[in-house]
């Protein structure tokens, strides 16, 4: 055996962070395989399954089911009906918070929207269940529906829209500033009713375990969940066990605990076995939530140079029958565009649907789309080129409040967007521009924003006796990234190779995840871990420093780093020694750091903060046929510090998509004589395919803001769908001359007469 | 009338009693046979989740009576790689973030699959985009899509002239 003692430092050291690199998805090869699995994948030994019977009309009684023949039907085991269901220890009708929601739990025969659940069956298999509920022929007292947005009689000025923002803002005199415009627009735009459509249901697997409850179902909010279920049921939330591995998208629909979840648990303590229950698609238009139709009227005023005197934004949307949320469309209009005034508005009516709910830019989306069409109009009244008439009404404060941005890299958004579009070769006049085949080409230009938002979350971090490191949270991935981002981080925070770091992560038992929602769970979650992470280090590090055996023994703890599974002298590279040697010294199998992360109250009192971007498409429109393709889109963001390139630029791409689906495919039809949703499905309810997507691509603008967190991160999960809809509509409009304002753009649009050509 | 069906799954031969006439392939796939890697999105063939090939061609799960398959072929996500060793088209999603949920990624692998056995899509984007359109991704990884089936084109067309030399 050689006495040489190799020199080099270990194999494993590096420079470089795992914070910033494109790594692959971790959850990739059970993707890949079918391995994941999601709610509906568990089956608990003896499990039935449950049907959800829903109401076929909108408002009115169920005043008969015929739950006889149900029962009859080989297979039923049971039928839950109102006269029947278990008793809750609280009135699903109850609402504690603005984050929480009535549900429709079988609390009586009322029927309020169509789609809602008023009756389970449940029975051996599938087949037999979704028979059982067809033979409930439910009959029904009918009442007329109120289903019209625009029933002025039956408007009123909400207390508050979305979460909790005032319904009205107003800064400057909008009189005044529209009085003292050489320039004007004045238009309304409608955008219909939306539904998110993740491609996996609400599927929950319920088991009871005496007072014990397992649950299998998809939630971007599992300690809210399972405060809500403890709350319903009367059981302690310790005792309630939710399992959220792999969430088939959440986009907002997932948030709250939806009645069909809660259904199913209820089914399962009926008849004192699991159950699984799975909304059919088309059950997914009524209780699930929804983005809510809006009409919006847009008032501009511009001076001669083309800057904005008056900005004045009223949107108009609608709630339900019985409870509150109100899409705040008109305050996308307080961050993005200087005026000498602005003025947000909101006001609702009440109507026969289920109740709306967050969706991928609530408010945000709804009213870039209106905003960003107004704007392109402001910029023709004025004989500008877009870009430069959004470059004069650039932002240097946040317009609303007078704060600073945190950061703001918007201007370079628009520079490398538009030099990557080639948007300088865009000819300014409408329906002036050819493809070799003859068709109409457009170029249009959105900016994008989404505010920085934060919930609350917990991380534990671990270093184990071997050096590697564990770091538990009980966060949600509903394909953003989360096992992967996540993990970076914990790697990072614990200073170890990303493939030294177990991340836990999908389950309510471990330390609060906060939510996946708002954009705002990596900067959340990603703090907590961060903090978690440095907490365990500096433990070890004291440890070290006061072992009279470890080489760092008597340095001051910020003499002591950790570098990639060691710790060192600051300025002594040669006094280290790695994580395992201090923990086996100290005779411990573990180490534990814990960390929180949350939004600093007093950096908000401060600074706005938003995250920010340019959106550039491209659209052909055959002239005669009408037809139109997005050939073309270059979006530009900037939002804070990326983990993971590869994730973001597929945030980004996946809003962009959900922007161009907004422009030109997706509306809710409702049948005004009964309240039904006519196209409740994915064949007649159109979102994106992969044919509607041609060329797309997102530059990620580099962006270092000292400001909103320790880690810098602002959210990138929905700002992309913002900026997208009305860029497009804009380019509808330079291709043809034709001014939509009812969104989707259709066909039908570009041969209706007469085109708008001033 | 019997409700036992001869067939092939992912290369095995297997006798299935069916315990109703009613069954799809997807539930008797995910319910009966625990194969829950197929997903069922809509139930009514318009999303692709579930997709399957049936001797050799993409099918549509939910659209299919387990009982018209008697003596047929069918291959589900679950066969795709061999032991640890992906398959190129599985490869070529992680490779390519060709997802984000993951929930239509077993139909879109499967369709993709389906593609290249039916017809070369001659490193086409605009032919892919058409013929994987039959596969819904509500979190728009299309173009991450995109990139995988041209990818796995060029694979194995790689493979298959080196299988001929």
């Amino acid at each position: 055996m050689s006495e040489f003692v190799p020199i080099t430092a270990p194999a494993r050291q590096r420079q470089q962070a795992s914070i910033g690199q494109p790594v692959k998805r971790r959850d990739g090869v059970a993707k890949v395989t079918g391995a994941a699995t999601y709610a509906a994948d568990n089956h608990p030994k003896d499990m039935l399954h449950a049907v959800m019977a829903v109401a076929t009309i909108a408002n009115g009684r169920v005043r008969a089911l015929d739950v006889a023949a149900a029962k009859a039907h080989p297979g039923v085991v049971e039928v839950m009906t109102p006269e029947n269901r278990p008793a809750l220890a609280k009135n699903p009708d109850d609402r504690d918070n603005p984050f929480m929601f009535r549900l429709d739990l079988l609390q009586s025969d009322r029927v309020r929207y169509a789609n809602q659940p008023i009756a389970v069956v449940i029975a051996e298999t599938f087949e037999a269940a979704t028979e059982g509920a067809a033979l409930l022929a439910p009959r029904y007292d009918v009442e007329p529906a109120q289903l019209d947005m625009h029933a002025d009689s039956e408007a009123f000025v909400p207390e508050a829209v979305g979460p909790g923002a005032p319904a009205e803002s107003h800064v400057g005199d909008i009189d005044a500033g529209l009085a003292q415009g050489s320039h004007r627009v004045d238009s309304t735009y409608e955008t219909p009713a939306q539904y998110h459509n993740p491609m996996e249901p609400h599927a929950v697997v319920a088991a009871w375990e005496g007072d014990k409850l397992i649950v299998d179902t998809p939630s971007q909010a599992m300690t809210i969940a399972r405060g809500r279920l403890a709350g319903l049921f009367g059981i302690d939330a310790d005792d309630v066990l939710i399992r959220s591995p792999y969430l088939g998208g959440g986009f907002g629909c997932k948030g709250a605990l939806m009645s069909p979840q809660v259904l199913g648990i209820l089914a399962a303590k009926m008849v004192g076995r699991p159950v699984k229950l799975v909304p059919t698609r088309p059950q997914m238009y009524g209780p699930l939530g929804h983005r809510a139709p809006t009409s919006q009227t847009l008032r501009l005023g511009m001076d001669d140079a083309g800057k904005l005197t008056a900005l004045s934004h009223h949107a108009r949307t609608t709630s339900s029958m019985f409870d509150e949320f109100f899409e705040p469309s008109a305050n996308i209009s307080h961050t993005l565009y200087a005026s000498l005034a602005i003025s947000t508005t909101h006001d609702a009516v009440r109507v026969h649907t289920g109740t709306p709910m967050f969706m991928r830019g609530p408010g945000e989306a709804s009213g870039s789309v209106a905003l960003e069409s107004a704007i392109d109009e402001a910029a023709h009244a004025c004989g500008m080129d877009p870009l430069a008439f959004r470059l004069a009404n650039y932002a240097d404060v946040e317009p609303i409040s007078g704060k600073p941005f945190s950061s703001k890299r918007l201007y370079d958004c628009y520079a490398q967007g538009a030099e990557r579009f080639g948007w300088a070769k865009r000819v300014l006049a409408p329906r002036s521009m050819r493809d070799e085949n003859g068709l109409l080409v457009g170029w249009g230009l959105g900016t994008a924003t989404f505010p920085v938002i934060m919930f609350e979350a917990e991380a534990r971090a671990i270093i184990r006796a071997d050096g590697t490191g564990v770091m538990e949270t009980g966060a949600q991935d509903m394909g953003q990234g989360a096992w992967t981002a996540l993990a970076q981080i914990a790697a990072d925070s614990l200073k170890l190779e990303l493939d030294q770091t177990v991340f836990r992560a999908g389950t309510s038992d471990l330390p609060d995840g906060g939510v996946a929602g708002g954009s705002g769970h990596t900067a959340t979650v990603g703090n907590a871990i961060d903090a978690a992470g440095r907490n365990a280090i500096a433990r070890l590090i004291d440890m070290a420093v006061a072992d009279t055996d470890s080489p760092l023994h008597g340095l001051a703890a910020d003499q002591v780093e950790a570098r990639w599974g060691r710790l060192q002298a600051v300025d002594d590279g040669a006094r280290s020694e790695g994580y395992a040697d201090i923990l086996r010294r100290a005779g411990l199998r573990e180490l534990e750091g814990h960390g929180r992360g949350r939004a600093d109250a007093d950096v908000g009192e401060r600074y706005a903060m938003h995250a920010h971007g340019a959106v550039f498409a491209e659209v052909k429109v055959d002239p005669d046929l009408g037809q139109m393709r997005v050939t073309r889109m270059v979006g530009a963001f900037a939002a804070g510090r990326v983990i993971n390139p590869r994730m973001v630029e597929s945030q980004f791409f996946g809003g962009m998509i959900w922007g161009l689906g907004f422009a030109l495919h997706e509306k809710a039809e409702t049948d005004p004589r009964t309240g039904r949703i006519m196209n409740a499905n994915l064949g007649e309810y159109h979102v994106p395919t992969n044919a509607d997507v041609a060329n797309i691509e997102a530059l990620i603008v580099n962006e270092d803001d000292p400001h909103v967190n320790v880690l810098g991160i602002k959210g990138v999960g929905e700002i992309a769908v913002t900026g997208t809809a009305g860029a497009i509509a804009n380019a509808v409009w330079h291709a043809t001359s034709k001014r939509v304002r009812r969104f989707p753009i259709g066909v039908a649009d570009m041969i209706a007469e007469p085109a708008t050509a001033d | 009338m019997s409700l036992a069906i001869q067939i092939t799954l992912n290369g095995e031969s297997r006798a299935i009693e069916l315990d109703d006439p009613r069954i799809t392939l997807l539930d008797l796939l995910r319910e009966r046979l625990e194969l829950t890697g197929t997903k069922k999105g809509c139930d009514r063939g318009q999303c692709g989740a579930c997709t399957v090939l049936v001797d050799g061609r993409r099918v549509n799960a939910c659209l299919t009576l387990a009982a018209s398959l008697e003596g047929a072929s069918v291959e589900t996500i679950e066969g795709v790689a061999d032991g640890p060793e992906l398959h190129p088209v599985q490869q070529a999603f992680i490779d390519h973030d060709g997802f984000q949920c993951g929930f239509c990624t077993p139909g879109q692998i499967m369709s993709a699959i389906g593609l290249l056995r039916e017809a070369r899509v001659h490193g086409d984007p605009e032919r892919v985009r058409e013929q994987m359109s039959g596969n819904l991704c509500r979190c728009g990884a299309y173009a991450g899509i995109v990139e995988a089936v041209l990818d796995a084109e060029r694979l194995t067309a790689r493979e298959s002239e080196r299988g001929v030399a």
